[in-house]
């Protein structure tokens, strides 16, 4: 299938405004890191995983995706209603009181397409693990993706798991990390420098690739270099370089607007730089 | 009164090998996961019939309960085995995120609780684990008190949906339980009936329960002595229903006294029926190097402690 990076393009554009306009409602929420994984998880839910969106917990057959940084749930909660998991109506109600879209993404409303509760940080690649770990025992050929924020590095557990993957060439795993730079406090350099990725992913064993996380042609190009590894004894770690804020002008360049939300005035100017391509919801 | 006695002792770690061996026969979806402590948790014997079921992770626990979350997606029953404070303590928000707030089908099965690891030390010697699972919503926490219990608890848990939280120990006790025992998940096992007081025991006290039941025998105090081998969820009605008939409480387990069996118990009796209660437990503090037998009667938890708590509550009466 040749993908339609125009049509992908068009979907990130909405799934930028549904972002924005669920922070803005409930007037908190993670709309810089959400902003700049949407070209991500838009290649990877209408491009790139054999999905089915009639959804089952234990995904047979089915490639699967974990979100280990939960805390970008906006983005995540778009995607899944945009390409068909549940109504688009539901994103309004989004980290409100009763809701299945709660602040961190979590199994315990029966959302569907959430596999496991993420939020607190590190913990994600190690359940991307052991689905991949029963994809193999059940025979099953289909992948296991997982992303993960470049602050959330600084976890341990995160290590631990790497270790693990490639000692036990968990070959059917494809991780990304989104590589933006900042963190709640600041720069991930001045709080605590993650130093080369690169050489630390191949030191632990890992194939490593490198993306251009805010350019949809290369993401789906990245991710389809990725898959074409798969089944190799290595476990795959991507290295999405994006930008925090990505779209929107005044929240790029800043850690500014990771935990916080528009009010009504940039709201309207940030969607003033948005197309609204599917319809708001 | 029934009298119990017993051939030989041995660990309940090794109750948990034989039962693992037997479910891992039983159930191929059960799979086991190891912190490079396979020995002591007496996990050869699976390994060596289920080679490809089982998972080596290292020293990494954390990694550990993450991995068996994982596992569950894919309609695995993951074991995962490493000592009690590794198990519980360490990790206890990985438990808490991927397991329990997941809902996953994880058993959480830990050896090496208590004092009664012994010569380690109080960094092994975890004291507060009961109290940090059972607090989980959604964890059923589970201390059977000989070999025979926890070989059919570790069966029985694989056909329970949802997390589990088994806790056994190292040393070698008495083994008096029915080896071909139907374990029920929450409930009580009358040991021995009586009517002057209600000893609510767990783990390795119930044995203990058991002697001092027979030395009050002797001096004319009628025991009865319930082994609550599931902490949660507890069996209030049998609970109740012995308070009825004794009015006065013992609870005996291997734990601080904060968070475990006696709390859960007295919840249940501030509720229903206030009785005065005594605690047979660790007095809020750690443990330290020694053998087991020295430690629990250092720390209050020897078959005369169980006695002496006895003829206080009934005083209280």
């Amino acid at each position: 299938m040749t993908p339609d990076i125009d049509k992908l393009t068009k979907i990130a554009s909405q799934v930028r405004r549904d972002i924005l306009r669920m922070v803005h409602a409930c007037q908190s929420g993670h709309p810089g890191g959400s902003l700049g994984c949407t070209d991500y998880l838009v290649a990877l839910y209408f491009h790139t995983l054999k999905h089915n969106t009639k959804f089952d917990m234990d995904g047979s057959g089915e490639d699967l995706f974990f979100l280990s940084n939960g805390h970008i749930s906006p983005v995540w909660y778009s995607v899944l209603a945009r390409s068909g998991y549940f109504e688009v109506s539901e994103l309004a109600t989004f980290r409100k009181i009763n809701t299945r879209l709660q602040g961190h993404p979590t199994t315990h409303e029966n959302l569907p397409g959430i596999r496991v509760a993420s939020g607190s940080l590190g913990q994600g690649m190690s359940v991307a693990i052991g689905a991949a770990i029963a994809k193999k025992l059940n025979n099953d050929n289909r992948l296991v993706f997982s992303l993960h924020g470049d602050g959330e590095l600084q976890e341990g557990q995160t290590w631990e798991a790497a270790m693990y993957a490639s000692h036990n060439k968990i070959d059917n795993l494809i991780s990304t990390i989104d590589v933006n730079g900042q963190q709640i406090d600041g720069p991930t350099d001045v709080i605590l420098s993650l130093g080369n990725l690169r050489s630390k992913w191949e030191a632990f064993g890992w194939e490593v690739l490198e993306m251009s996380g805010n350019d949809m042609a290369d993401v789906v190009r990245v991710l389809e270099l990725a898959i074409s590894k798969t089944f190799k004894g290595k476990p795959i770690m991507i290295l999405m370089q994006t930008m925090m804020g990505n779209g929107v002008d005044f929240m790029m360049h800043t850690h500014k607007w990771h935990g916080s939300a528009p009010n009504d005035d940039q709201l309207a100017l940030a969607l003033g730089q948005l197309e609204e391509t599917l319809g708001d919801y | 009164m029934k009298k119990y006695t017993y051939t030989e002792k041995k660990d309940t770690r090794s109750g948990f090998g034989a039962g693992l061996l037997e479910v891992g026969q039983k159930n191929d979806k059960v799979v086991a996961l190891c912190a490079d402590l396979i020995g002591s948790l007496k996990m050869d014997a699976f390994i060596k019939e289920f080679p490809e079921r089982f998972f080596q992770i290292g020293i990494a626990e954390a990694n550990m309960m993450g991995i068996a979350a994982g596992l569950t997606i894919g309609g695995k029953i993951p074991y995962t085995g490493t000592f009690a404070n590794f198990s519980t303590g360490r990790v206890y928000d990985q438990i808490r995120q991927s397991i329990a707030y997941s809902d996953k089908n994880v058993k959480i099965c830990a050896s090496h609780a208590g004092l009664t690891l012994g010569e380690d030390g109080a960094t092994h010697q975890i004291l507060e684990d009961i109290g940090m699972m059972k607090m989980l919503p959604g964890m059923v926490v589970i201390n059977p008190c000989d070999y025979n219990q926890t070989k059919a608890a570790t069966i029985a848990i694989a056909d329970h949906h949802g997390p589990v939280y088994l806790r056994f120990g190292r040393p070698a006790v008495p083994v008096f339980t029915d080896p071909d025992q139907k374990f029920e998940i929450g409930k009580a096992w009358m040991v021995n009936e009586g009517t002057d007081v209600s000893i609510f025991a767990t783990g390795h006290m119930v044995w203990k329960a058991i002697e001092a039941g027979e030395k009050l025998a002797e001096a004319g105090i009628s025991a009865e002595i319930i082994n609550i081998h599931t902490i949660k969820p507890l069996d209030e009605a049998a609970v109740l229903k012995s308070v009825a008939k004794t009015g006065c409480v013992v609870t005996a387990e291997e734990h601080n006294r904060y968070g475990g069996l006696g709390d859960s118990i007295a919840q249940v009796l501030t509720r229903n029926n206030p009785v005065p209660q005594e605690y047979v437990a660790v007095n809020d503090s750690f443990g330290e190097s020694g053998t087991p037998d020295q430690l629990m009667k250092k720390y209050g938890l020897d078959t005369e402690d169980i006695i002496n708590a006895v003829n206080r509550v009934i005083k209280r009466k």
